[in-house]
């Protein structure tokens, strides 16, 4: 062997070991989720204070009906959706960058959102239409099934149009991105002329993005959809890994590469579609929180994704906070918190990128 | 053994490989040469099943194309020619993504390993993306290297498939570059690399499969397919090979210059 190579490098110190770094840090988010959810509870419109009702609970007291439907049908329901679709955008944004190996990928700004609001008004307006009998079937399921339809086409559509040979051009995708969600306002704007008034101010509701709507039925409806994505989008750490190697190397590696972005784009669709379904079209989270911990802990995927779920969680019910106190007793719909909070990292994402990455 | 038997390959509806069949045996270098378009690379991406074809490919007697991905990755590492990262790992990362059982006892020890046979230990920690282009393709051996582990097994040879490993290195690393091949050979395992420099591939290889317009011009033992007559047939110009250089005519072959110095 050419004695070019130093003996004393393999004694030198390890370099930093960032996965175990990123394990550490799971752990601190999740205190944090714990924290955020507990404030949470405590904000809102009425005075019911969460220390009340445990003081209550612990003297055995009973709860004014006040307290009850004030935390657990409003507060809670509320909470859990938050915690949900903030994970579920989340870990759909580090999946769809790992994917088109690109840090701006995101459901939102590439038009799988739009496409699953399409599907989720197509539900709401023409659900009617249906035979009653399949519509017994489908029942509450309808509308978040509809947007994961609308979400898993746009993503195939999208891969379809901006991907060959397994390499994603950024302009492409961003520009498929525009004309998806074109489309899908246009079909949305005809649809609108459709609608009665109910279904009106439920179509209204989905350009906004919120959680007002939270309800247990709705939970009932998204909640199964949501985990599975996310479990299945947990499977994807070491694929996504090797694919920001190419997807030839990664199939090299010994990744099945055609297998892994099926799972990936239904992940994603199927963790878009039900997030949009129960609450519109919130931004930037999926873009802003992977961001964040590449940052903190790198790229590694297999810390990436369980951390996204986590802080995904916390931020959204942070910004939903926020949406509810700013203008109390009335609140900000929560997609302009994000997008205010969003926006501006997105933007500085681009001017970090700029002359590394091939627009 | 590597058997490739009358591979087709056609891309944009024309014809790139006409029927080629070549073998390559464990323990040996195999060098694939031949002029530009000739088909090089796209014989050596239908060997490592990255591209349709027809015909059959077997790796140590299984059909390539019936085997699972982590079959063939646990038989076989794959160099390819240029390699963009799309996030922020490091280089010691990168290696570590190659390896199978994610980060098993040992793990990052084969990793770092690797990396110090290519002359990247002392940059592990480094951005992946801030190194060079040479450094970039050294990093990738190592991550080659770190996936396919020993040279043999069992007495299973296992294959390193390298397009181009040297393309982008100075004259030092094309040297250690072409020394680690040759051992894993020597150990026992298998080699496959495209090769464009021929006086390299004369001091490193074993045999040498050369390729012209999608065929099969020549195939043997380096003395006998590198010719005066067949190269110059190959590569379309007057070409010489000699045991010497012409008097007065500077030259640099620093291969044959350790082997005269020991």
């Amino acid at each position: 062997m050419v004695a070019l190579t130093d003996p004393a490098a393999l004694d030198a110190p390890a370099p930093p070991d960032r996965l175990a770094r990123a394990r550490r840090l799971t752990l601190w988010l999740a205190l944090l989720l714990v924290a955020v959810a507990l404030t949470s509870l405590t904000v809102g419109a009425t005075g019911v204070q969460l220390i009340d009702v445990a003081r209550s609970l612990v003297s055995g007291e009973e709860l004014t009906r006040m307290e009850r439907v004030v935390l657990l049908d409003i507060r809670l329901p509320r909470l859990v959706m938050g915690l949900a679709v903030g994970a579920a955008l989340a870990v759909s944004g580090a999946v769809m960058q790992g994917l088109f190996r690109n840090p701006l990928a995101d459901p939102g700004i590439v038009g799988v959102s739009a496409g699953a609001g399409l599907g989720a008004i197509l539900a709401i307006v023409l659900g009617s239409l249906l035979p009653p009998a399949l519509l017994g079937i489908a029942g509450a399921h309808l509308v978040p099934l509809a947007a994961f339809l609308g979400g898993w086409i746009s993503t195939l559509l999208l891969y379809r149009v901006a991907t060959r040979r397994g390499q994603t051009s950024v302009a492409t995708m961003l520009l498929a991105g525009i004309a998806l969600a074109a489309l899908s306002g246009a079909v949305s704007g005809v649809l609108v002329y459709l609608a009665d008034d109910t279904q009106l101010r439920d179509l209204t509701f989905w350009g906004l993005g919120s959680l007002a709507g939270a309800s247990w039925t709705k939970l009932a409806a998204a909640l199964p959809i949501l985990l599975i994505a996310m479990a299945g989008a947990m499977l994807l750490g070491r694929a996504l890994n090797a694919l920001a190697l190419g997807e030839a190397t990664a199939a090299h590696i010994g990744i099945p590469v055609q297998r892994m972005k099926r799972l990936a784009i239904l992940c994603v669709a199927a963790a878009t579609g039900a997030a949009v379904a129960v609450s519109g079209g919130i931004g930037f989270i999926g873009i802003v929180v992977p961001h964040l911990l590449r940052l903190a802990s790198g790229p590694d995927h297999r810390a990436l994704l369980p951390n996204a779920a986590l802080l995904g969680a916390s931020l959204l019910v942070g910004a939903d906070m926020i949406s509810r106190s700013v203008v109390a007793p009335a609140e900000l719909p929560i997609g302009i918190v994000t997008a205010v909070l969003g926006a501006p990292v997105f933007l500085w994402i681009l001017l970090r990128q700029r002359g590394a990455v091939d627009l | 053994m590597l058997e490739a038997h009358d591979i087709t390959v056609r891309l944009a509806r024309s014809e790139i490989l006409q029927g080629v069949s070549v073998t390559a045996e464990p323990g040996q270098l195999t060098a694939i040469c031949g002029p530009n378009g000739s088909g090089k690379t796209t014989l050596l991406r239908a060997m490592t099943g990255d591209l349709p074809y027809t015909g059959r490919v077997t790796l140590n007697g299984h059909d390539i194309a019936l085997l699972q991905p982590w079959e063939l990755a646990a038989m076989r590492g794959v160099l390819p020619q240029a390699s963009a990262l799309a996030f922020p790992f490091t280089v010691l990362e990168v290696v570590e993504i190659g390896l199978s059982r994610g980060r098993a006892a040992g793990q990052s020890r084969a990793a770092l390993q690797a990396l110090a046979r290519v002359d990247l230990a002392h940059h592990a920690a480094r951005p992946y993306q801030s190194l060079s282009g040479g450094e970039q393709q050294r990093a990738q051996l190592a991550r080659v290297l770190a996936q396919v582990g020993a040279p043999s097994e069992a007495g299973a040879p296992r294959w390193l498939f390298l397009d181009e490993p040297v393309s982008a290195l100075d004259i030092a690393h094309q040297l250690e570059v072409m020394q680690i091949a040759r051992d894993f050979a020597d150990a026992g395992g298998g080699v496959v690399a495209v090769m464009h420099d021929l006086n390299l591939t004369a001091m490193f290889a074993d045999h040498i499969a050369l390729l012209s317009r999608g065929q099969v011009l020549a195939a043997g033992r380096v003395t006998e397919v590198m010719t005066s007559d067949t190269l110059s047939r190959a590569y379309g110009c007057q070409l010489r090979v000699g045991a010497a250089p012409p008097p007065g005519t500077p030259f640099l072959l620093p291969h044959a210059a350790r082997l005269a110095a020991e």
